[in-house]
């Protein structure tokens, strides 16, 4: 009983932790069309940043902001100087960002090495709290908290405030938008910084329960593309449905069949595929 | 005339082994050679029916590991070849069936995740792949007695291999049903609405480049006698697509070039550095950014481009002299 209970916690910190990497993906893929096959790499990078400055005597959650705006900072050079160039240019924008991935995943290795790093849990949220007489890891719930304040930030954002109207408007019609006078140009940018700095982010809190080691960002990119395509691009709430799916069925997957974990993952995507091409939340595009 | 260039330029790659003496650069031939096939196969997609796969590495894998499961249980050469390619032609039709749900940028996303999930199986199941460790076997085949041990004998059958591959993909782009797939690239509604099946045609040439893939697929296992999961990951599905581009798209000789310049660099870069994968990705980022008509082309371009400006900056001073 308290297994099941504990797989279903972990489950839900992986699926916040991949919502916080997929929501900033599908917002990318919604608006600007560009399918960011960096986004692992921002992820993996966001975590090893972090151990440097945490190794220089900054404390977790200073280094967790900061190595997400490095990140973020990155993302917005990437952003200005090479995809700008290429706008409309889909298979342009896949191999630029798959190039990068590789040069950057390169470059991790060359600094960070091959051997994994651990990131410690920050110290107040060592250890067990009880719930309910049951005794579940501190920081698991915590990233779960923080996930979903981000989402409800992110939900905020997108639905309560003029910027948030300007990118929706960008999703649906990014012509129009323009015709109206939104300056859609700079919302790329600062939507692609955004999903960059949650990426890494996610990455560097994702520390303490995956560590951070030479592939991490392989493994964590198709996860993103399986949440986009479950829960459909531009969407939220199909980032947010999809990360759970996903989380769940990696960690009961991994309990019930440990060899075929990483492929169960993929069934649900390939139903919804036969199903519902646009996936759950998606619009139908041309 | 340029039939007579065709055939000098058969004799030079047939007598490779001959005027190449040392067996390290014969393998590295051997290889520009598999490797041409396979990015012919994925030319296919990528360049005549417009759909980018960057999860061909997942049908190579199948291919090479298919191979792998049928020799270590046994079977004869002549069952592992047949069962193999059936094996790679029955996966790319569920990849198909999968992928073609979506065209453009869908159609990559779904392939992506395809390919990753056969690096998943490789990876992780290991009692069928025994994972990281990979698969060896041991022997190659020896079709009507002709042992294909030496470097030499494995590069003529594989070049024999290449231009049944080469004749097919010629007779594919000139026969109708080249015609219909390079419609359905460029025209796919027009295509509909003229009657063709623009759904099967797609279909039929994913068909096609999964054969090829598969024969591809098994050259390199009997050339490496071993399999690991690095021939799937995506970086492997990235390198095929990057000779495609590289050389040209949509054309028989782009591949081809760029699959002997993709592995020409790989071999030269790997013996003074060992960041195969930053240059591979620096070229990657290079090629769109300063040449999205591919490398062959694009440097014929900045070479006219330079060569034009040094001669008006030389016309310039001699003006001003």
């Amino acid at each position: 009983m308290s297994l099941w209970l504990l797989l279903a916690v972990n489950s839900i910190t992986l699926g916040g932790l991949l919502f916080l990497l997929s929501a900033g993906f599908s917002l990318i893929f919604g608006l600007m069309r560009i399918p960011n096959l960096t986004h692992g790499s921002f992820f993996m990078l966001g975590a090893y940043l972090a151990t440097s400055l945490i190794a220089r005597g900054l404390d977790f959650w200073t280094a967790a902001v900061l190595a997400g705006l490095l990140v973020a900072g990155l993302g917005g050079i990437v952003e200005r100087l090479i995809l700008r160039r290429l706008a409309g240019a889909e298979l342009a924008q896949v191999l630029v960002t798959l190039g990068l991935s590789f040069m950057i995943a390169d470059v991790c290795l060359m600094v960070w090495t091959g051997d994994p790093i651990r990131i410690d849990t920050p110290g107040a949220l060592r250890g067990a709290t009880a719930v309910a007489g049951l005794g579940f890891p501190t920081y698991r719930l915590a990233v779960s908290v923080i996930a979903a304040i981000f989402a409800a930030a992110l939900w905020l954002l997108l639905d309560r405030t003029r910027l948030g109207a300007m990118i929706r408007a960008g999703v649906d019609d990014a012509d129009m938008a323009r015709v109206v006078g939104i300056r859609v140009s700079r919302l790329f940018t600062v939507v692609f910084c955004l999903g960059a700095w949650l990426a890494g982010f996610a990455g560097v809190i994702g520390g303490p329960i995956l560590s951070v080691y030479p592939g991490l960002d392989q493994e964590m990119l198709p996860l993103a593309l399986v949440v986009v395509i479950l829960g459909g691009s531009g969407s939220l709430l199909g980032s947010l449905v999809g990360s759970l799916v996903v989380g769940f069925l990696y960690n009961f997957g991994q309990a019930m069949f440990p060899e075929l974990a990483y492929v169960v993952l993929f069934l649900p995507m390939l139903l919804v595929l036969v199903v519902r091409p646009q996936g759950l939340f998606g619009r139908q595009t041309v | 005339m340029k039939r007579a260039a065709l055939v000098v330029g058969l004799a030079v790659l047939a007598a490779v082994p001959l005027w190449i003496g040392s067996s390290y650069y014969i393998n590295v031939a051997t290889q520009i050679l598999f490797y041409a096939i396979f990015a012919l196969a994925v030319n296919i997609l990528a360049g005549y029916a417009g759909l980018v796969s960057l999860g061909h590495a997942g049908l190579f894998g199948i291919a090479a590991y298919t191979g792998a499961k049928l020799m270590t249980a046994g079977h004869g050469h002549a069952v592992v070849a047949a069962g193999t390619v059936v094996m790679t032609v029955a996966a790319a039709a569920v990849f198909a069936v999968l992928a073609l749900r979506g065209t453009g940028l869908s159609f990559v996303m779904i392939t992506v995740a395809l390919g990753q999930i056969v690096w998943g199986v490789a990876y992780r199941w290991i009692s069928l792949t025994n994972g990281d460790n990979g698969i060896t076997i041991s022997g190659r085949p020896a079709p009507l007695g002709l042992a294909l041990t030496s470097p030499r004998a494995f590069y003529w059958a594989t070049f024999v291999v290449f231009l049944v591959a080469v004749g097919s993909m010629a007779i594919f782009v000139a026969s109708p049903f080249g015609a219909s797939v390079r419609g359905t690239r460029d025209q796919p509604r027009r295509m509909n609405a003229l009657g063709y099946h623009v759904w099967m045609i797609r279909f039929l040439a994913f068909l096609l480049s999964g054969f090829w893939t598969g024969v591809a697929g098994l050259l390199y296992l009997y050339y490496h006698q071993f399999v690991s999961p690095q021939a799937v990951a995506l970086a492997a599905s990235a390198e095929a697509l990057l000779m495609v581009i590289s050389g040209g798209t949509a054309t028989l000789l782009g591949p081809i070039t760029g699959a002997a310049l993709v592995v020409v660099m790989k071999n030269v870069a790997s013996a003074y550095i060992e960041r195969w994968n930053f240059v591979l990705g620096a070229i990657f980022v290079a090629i769109v950014v300063f040449m999205p008509e591919g490398l062959v082309p694009g440097s014929v371009r900045m070479w006219r481009w330079a060569t034009a400006a040094w001669r008006s900056g030389r016309a310039r001073r001699a003006r001003l002299a």
